[in-house]
C-alpha cells in the first residue's frame, strides 16, 4: 500500500511538472514561430509598398496614370502579393491591381482605413507596427496581411504645375498592400502539429523514464524494506536488505539491518533463556516423575537394609541403597543445572580462584601421590569475571589432570601470568556477513572447536566450499574444492552468490585475489584466496593493537590425549572414563571461557602429558 | 486424642504412602494416609495428629496451600513438607510458610525417621509448655533465621556466620557428633550443609540458610560440640562463609527486627 502511494505520488508529481513545462514550451514555440513568419510577410509587404511608392512617385509628379497602373498591375501579378491599391484622402481608389475596384470609394470604417479613421480627426502618422494589420477576408475567411503606407504631402507636390495639392494637406492618400497568409498559415499548421506531437511524446517519454527510476530508486527499495519489515514482524530475523546502495535508502537499509541484527541478538538471548526455562520445567517434571518411584525404592530398600540379618542380604541391599542414592544425586544435579543462575561478573583475582580450586581438589581427592606445583604471578590485573565459575573451570581441569595421572602419581603444574599479545591468532572472528548480510559463519566445520567462515567456490560448473579459520591472521583454509588456479575461481556467498572477491586487490604476499567481507564488530576482513598463503588483514583489529590477557596453564604428566580424541573432548557427554565421568567437565569449561571471551587451547603428547592453556582478556 | 493416630501422611503417590507407612509402623507409629491435600484436610476434621507429613506437588491442593489452611485453622501441630522437586527454593519456602522441616524425596528410612523423631519431640514440647518454644532471639546484629532450623549473621568484613537453631538441637535426642563440609565447598541455600548425629544414631541434616563458599569450618571438635549444645547462637557457630548473593539469601529469611530496626543496629555498629 505504502509503496504504491509513494511511487504513484512521485510519478504523478513529476508527470504533471513535465506536462506543464512541455506545454508552456510548445505554446511559446508556436507563438514565436508565428510571430517570425508574420514579421517576414510584413517586412515583404513594407518592401513592396516602398518599391511601389518610390517607383510611382516620379510618375505621379509627371501625372502619368497609365504608367502607374502598369506598375501596380505587374506587381499585383506576383503570387506573394494579393492586391495593391492607392487611395486618396477621401477613400476613392485611384489605382489598384484589381482593375474592377478603381474609382470606387472605400468606407472610412473599412478594415484598411480603420487604423487612422477610428478617431476624429484621423491620425496623420502611424507607427510602423500599427500600419500592419492581419484580417480575415469575408469571402473565404482565409487570413491576409495588409500594410498601409501614407503618402505625405511634399514641396515637390504642391510646387508641381500639374494640379493642385494644396500645401495645407498633410496626407495625400495611402498605399495599401495586402499579402495572402494562406502559405504562412499552412506552414504554421504543420509546425503546430509537429510541436504538439513532439510535446506529447516528450511528456510520454519523460513520464516513462520517471516511472522507471522512481520504481528503481524508490518503489523497489521501499518494497524490499516493507517486505523485510513484514518478515521481521513475522519473526524471521534473517530478513536483510541489500545495503549496497549509496543513497539515503542504502543508509536506511543499513540501519534497518543493524536493527534486525540487534533484535535477533536480543531474541537469541531470550530464546536461550527460554530454552533454559523450558529445560527447568522439563527437569522439574522429570524430577517429580522419577523421584516418586525412587522414594518407593529407597524407603523399602533402606528399611530392609536396617532389618537385614545375613551379611549377603546386607551387601545386596547396600548396593541397591547406594545406587538409588546415586540416582537421587543425578536428578538433583540435573535440577541444579537447569536452575543455574546467570553469571555475576566482577573484577576478581584469578589467582585466588586457582588457589581455591586447588585446595578443594587436594582435599577432595586426597592426592597423596600427585604433587601440585604453583607458579602464580603476583599482582595480576583483575579481569572482570565470575569468580565462582572460574573456580569451576580450574576444578574441572584439575580433576581431569588428576584422573589422567592416575594412581601411579605425577605432577600438576599450575601457572598464571599476564601476557600482551598481538591480535594475530588471538582475536576470534565470531561474525562474518556477505554484502547482503547473509551469515558466513558455519558451526558445522570447526577449527579447534571454533565455528569457521564458509565461502562458496565456483569454477567451470564445479562447486565447493572453502572454510577459513576464525582466528584472526591464521587463515588456514580447508578447501572442499580442487582447482588451484585462484584467478579463475569465483568466491561467492553461499546464500546469494554475491562475489566476495575484492575488485582490484591482490594479496601483498602472493598476488592472488583477495576476499573481502564484513566481520562485525571489526569491520572489513581481507583474506587471501590461496590455500597455502594465509594472509589476512583487518584494519580495525590491527588498529586496536595488542590485547592484554591473563594466561593460565594447567600442565599434567598424565596419559595424554590422542589426536582423534582431541577433536571430541569439548563435546558434552564425551568421556573415556565410563561410569565415572559424565563428560560434561570440559564442555562446561568451554562454555565458561567462551562467556568470558577467552580462549582455551590444549597440547598433548600421549604418554607424556597434557597442557591446557586458558587466556582471559583483562578487558571484556 | 488416641495414640492410634500419630501421623497423617498426605501424598498423591500410593507407592510413597506405602513406603512411609511401612517405615513408620516399623517405628511403632500409627499412620493414617490421605491421597491429596483436600482429603488430608477432611481427615483432619475426624482426628488430631501429632505430626503431618505432606507432599508439595499435588493436583488438588498443594503442600503450601494445605499448610496455609491448616495454620489458618489455628493448629500448631508440626508439619513436615516433602517434595520430589527438590530445590532449595522449595525447602526455603516450606520453612517460611511455617513447616517444621522439609525433606527432599527420595529419602532413606533413616532420613525420614530422623525428621519424624524430631517433629514428634517438638510436638511433645509443644504439649508440655508452648512458651518454652518461643525463639530466644539473640542480640546479634544482622541476625536472620531459617525457620527453627538454622541461622545466619553477616559480619562487617563481608563474611557470614552460619549456625543451627537451639530448637533443632533440643528436638533431637542428644547431640553426639557433627559432620561438616570441607572448606571451599559451595553451599546452596535450602540444601543440606551439615549433618548432626544424635545419640540414637540418627543423622539429621541441617538446611543451609545462605548460599556461599565455606571459608572456615567450626564446631566439629568435641569442645565445639558442647558449645553448639549450650550456645548455638554464639560460640556454637558452624561455618564462616563468603556469601555469593547475600541480599537475595537474606530476603528469604526472617529477621527478628524489621528493616528499619536493622538499619539502626547497623548504624550503632558503625559508631562503636
Ligand atoms: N588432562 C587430561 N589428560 C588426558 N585426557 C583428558 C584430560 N582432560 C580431559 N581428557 C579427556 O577428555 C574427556 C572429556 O573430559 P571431560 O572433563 O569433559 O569429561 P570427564 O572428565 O570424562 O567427565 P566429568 O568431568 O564430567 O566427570 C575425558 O574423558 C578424557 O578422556
Ligand atoms: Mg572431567
Ligand atoms: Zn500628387
Ligand atoms: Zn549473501
Ligand atoms: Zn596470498
Amino acid at each position: 500500500m505504502i509503496r504504491k502511494t509513494v511511487g504513484r505520488k512521485l510519478t504523478t508529481a513529476v508527470g504533471l511538472t513535465v506536462v506543464l513545462i512541455v506545454s508552456t514550451f510548445a505554446y511559446v514555440n508556436i507563438r514565436s514561430h508565428e510571430d517570425s513568419l508574420l514579421a517576414e510577410v510584413e517586412r515583404h509587404a513594407i518592401q513592396v509598398s516602398q518599391t511601389v511608392k518610390s517607383s510611382t512617385e516620379y510618375d505621379m509628379l509627371l501625372n502619368e496614370p497609365s504608367r502607374i497602373h502598369e506598375i501596380i498591375k505587374r506587381l499585383g501579378e506576383e503570387d506573394s502579393i494579393e492586391r495593391i491599391r492607392i487611395m486618396n484622402k477621401a477613400g476613392k481608389i485611384t489605382y489598384s491591381s484589381d482593375v474592377s475596384e478603381i474609382g470606387k470609394t472605400v468606407n472610412s470604417k473599412a478594415e484598411s482605413c480603420s487604423r487612422c479613421h477610428e478617431v476624429d480627426p484621423p491620425l496623420e502618422r502611424l507607427e510602423m507596427r500599427a500600419r500592419t494589420r492581419v484580417f480575415r477576408r469575408p469571402n473565404d475567411s482565409s487570413r491576409a496581411l495588409g500594410v498601409i503606407t501614407p503618402i505625405y504631402n511634399k514641396p515637390s507636390c504642391w510646387t508641381a504645375d500639374c494640379h493642385a495639392h494644396p500645401k495645407s494637406r498633410t496626407v495625400l492618400g495611402v498605399f495599401d498592400v495586402v499579402m495572402p497568409l494562406a502559405a504562412v498559415d499552412a506552414d504554421l499548421r504543420v509546425g503546430r502539429i509537429e510541436i504538439v506531437v513532439f510535446a506529447a511524446s516528450a511528456v510520454l517519454a519523460l513520464s516513462l523514464i520517471t516511472a522507471f527510476f522512481v520504481r528503481r530508486w524508490v518503489s523497489v527499495p521501499v518494497k524490499q524494506l516493507v517486505a523485510a519489515t513484514q518478515r521481521v514482524a513475522g519473526g524471521d530475523f534473517t530478513a536483510a536488505i541489500d545495503e549496497t546502495r549509496r543513497d539515503e535508502l542504502g543508509l536506511l537499509a543499513r540501519s534497518f539491518n543493524h536493527m534486525t541484527r540487534k533484535i535477533s541478538e536480543a531474541r537469541l538471548q531470550l530464546v536461550q533463556s527460554d530454552k533454559l526455562a523450558s529445560l527447568g520445567r522439563l527437569a522439574a517434571g522429570v524430577a517429580h516423575e522419577i523421584n516418586n518411584p525412587l522414594t518407593g525404592v529407597l524407603t523399602y530398600s533402606s528399611m530392609m537394609l536396617k532389618r537385614a540379618r545375613t551379611p549377603d542380604e546386607q551387601e545386596d541391599l547396600k548396593i541397591i541403597v547406594r545406587e538409588t542414592i546415586r540416582c537421587r544425586d543425578i536428578v538433583k544435579s540435573l535440577l541444579d543445572f537447569a536452575r543455574q543462575t546467570v553469571p555475576t561478573k566482577r573484577e576478581s583475582d584469578i589467582n585466588e580462584a586457582i588457589l581455591r580450586a586447588s585446595s578443594v581438589v587436594e582435599r577432595q581427592l586426597s592426592l597423596s601421590r600427585i604433587v601440585i606445583t604453583k607458579d602464580l604471578q603476583p599482582n595480576l590485573p583483575r579481569p572482570v569475571m565470575d569468580a565462582n565459575q572460574m573456580e569451576q573451570v580450574f576444578m574441572n581441569l584439575l580433576v581431569n589432570a588428576a584422573d589422567a595421572i592416575g594412581p601411579e602419581g605425577g605432577t600438576i603444574a599450575l601457572r598464571s601470568s599476564a601476557v600482551s599479545l598481538s591480535p594475530v591468532g588471538v582475536v576470534q572472528i565470531k561474525q562474518a556477513v556477505c554484502p547482503k548480510r547473509h551469515n558466513l559463519i558455519d558451526g558445522e566445520m570447526r577449527f579447534e572447536g571454533k565455528p569457521s567462515i564458509r565461502i562458496k567456490a565456483r569454477c567451470e560448473g564445479q562447486e565447493g566450499f572453502i572454510h577459513i579459520d576464525p582466528m584472526y591472521g591464521s587463515a588456514a583454509h580447508r578447501h572442499g574444492f580442487a582447482s588451484d588456479d585462484q584467478k579463475r575461481v569465483q568466491f561467492v556467498c553461499p546464500e546469494c552468490s554475491t562475489s566476495l572477491v575484492s575488485e582490484g586487490r591482490t594479496c601483498p604476499q602472493c598476488g592472488s585475489p583477495v576476499l573481502a567481507f564484513e566481520a562485525p564488530p571489526h569491520g572489513v576482513l581481507e583474506t587471501c584466496t590461496r590455500k597455502k598463503c594465509g594472509w589476512q588483514r583487518c584494519a580495525d583489529i590491527d588498529a586496536a593493537g595488542n590485547r592484554e590477557f591473563i594466561e593460565i596453564q594447567v600442565r599434567d604428566t598424565g596419559c595424554g590425549i590422542s589426536a582423534e580424541e582431541m577433536l571430541k573432548i569439548y563435546e558434552p557427554f564425551y568421556s573415556t572414563k565410563g561410569a565415572k565421568g559424565t563428560g560434561l567437565g570440559l564442555s562446561v569449561v568451554w562454555g565458561i571461557i567462551d562467556s568470558h571471551n577467552g580462549s582455551i587451547k590444549v597440547e598433548s603428547l600421549v604418554g607424556k602429558g597434557t597442557t591446557f592453556t586458558i587466556r582471559i582478556p583483562v578487558k571484556p | 486424642m488416641s495414640s492410634t493416630h500419630d501421623i497423617l501422611v498426605i501424598d498423591d503417590e500410593p507407592v510413597v504412602l506405602q513406603g512411609i507407612e511401612r517405615i513408620c509402623r516399623g517405628e511403632g507409629l500409627a499412620v493414617d494416609t490421605a491421597t491429596g491435600g483436600m482429603a488430608g484436610l477432611k481427615q483432619l476434621e475426624r482426628h488430631a495428629y501429632r505430626l503431618i507429613l505432606c507432599d508439595i506437588m499435588m493436583e488438588d491442593l498443594n503442600g503450601f496451600g494445605f499448610l496455609a489452611e491448616f495454620r489458618r485453622r489455628g493448629n500448631r501441630t508440626p508439619v513436615v513438607l516433602a517434595s520430589g522437586y527438590s530445590t532449595g527454593e522449595n525447602a526455603i519456602r516450606s520453612l517460611q510458610c511455617g513447616a517444621f522441616d522439609y525433606i527432599a524425596k527420595p529419602f532413606t528410612a533413616d532420613e525420614l525417621i530422623a525428621v519424624i523423631r524430631r517433629a514428634l519431640n517438638y510436638n511433645s514440647l509443644l504439649e508440655e509448655n508452648p512458651e518454652a518454644l518461643t525463639a530466644k532471639v539473640p542480640h546479634v546484629a544482622n541476625f536472620h533465621s531459617l525457620g527453627r532450623v538454622s541461622w545466619a549473621a553477616s559480619k562487617p568484613e563481608g563474611t557470614v556466620l552460619i549456625g543451627v537453631d537451639d530448637l533443632f538441637i533440643k528436638t533431637m535426642n542428644g547431640l553426639r557428633s557433627v559432620e561438616l563440609a570441607p572448606v571451599g565447598t559451595n553451599l546452596v541455600q535450602g540444601t543440606s550443609c551439615a549433618t548432626m548425629t544424635s545419640t540414637d544414631g540418627l543423622a539429621h541434616s541441617i538446611m543451609c540458610p545462605v548460599s556461599g563458599q565455606i571459608l572456615q569450618a567450626h564446631g566439629e571438635a568435641a569442645t565445639n560440640i558442647s558449645a553448639i549444645e549450650t550456645d548455638p547462637f554464639g560460640g556454637g557457630w558452624l561455618y564462616r562463609i563468603l556469601p555469593s548473593d547475600l541480599e537475595y539469601s537474606f530476603r528469604c529469611l526472617t529477621s527478628p527486627s524489621d528493616p528499619s530496626d536493622r538499619r539502626q543496629v547497623q548504624q550503632k555498629e558503625e559508631i562503636s
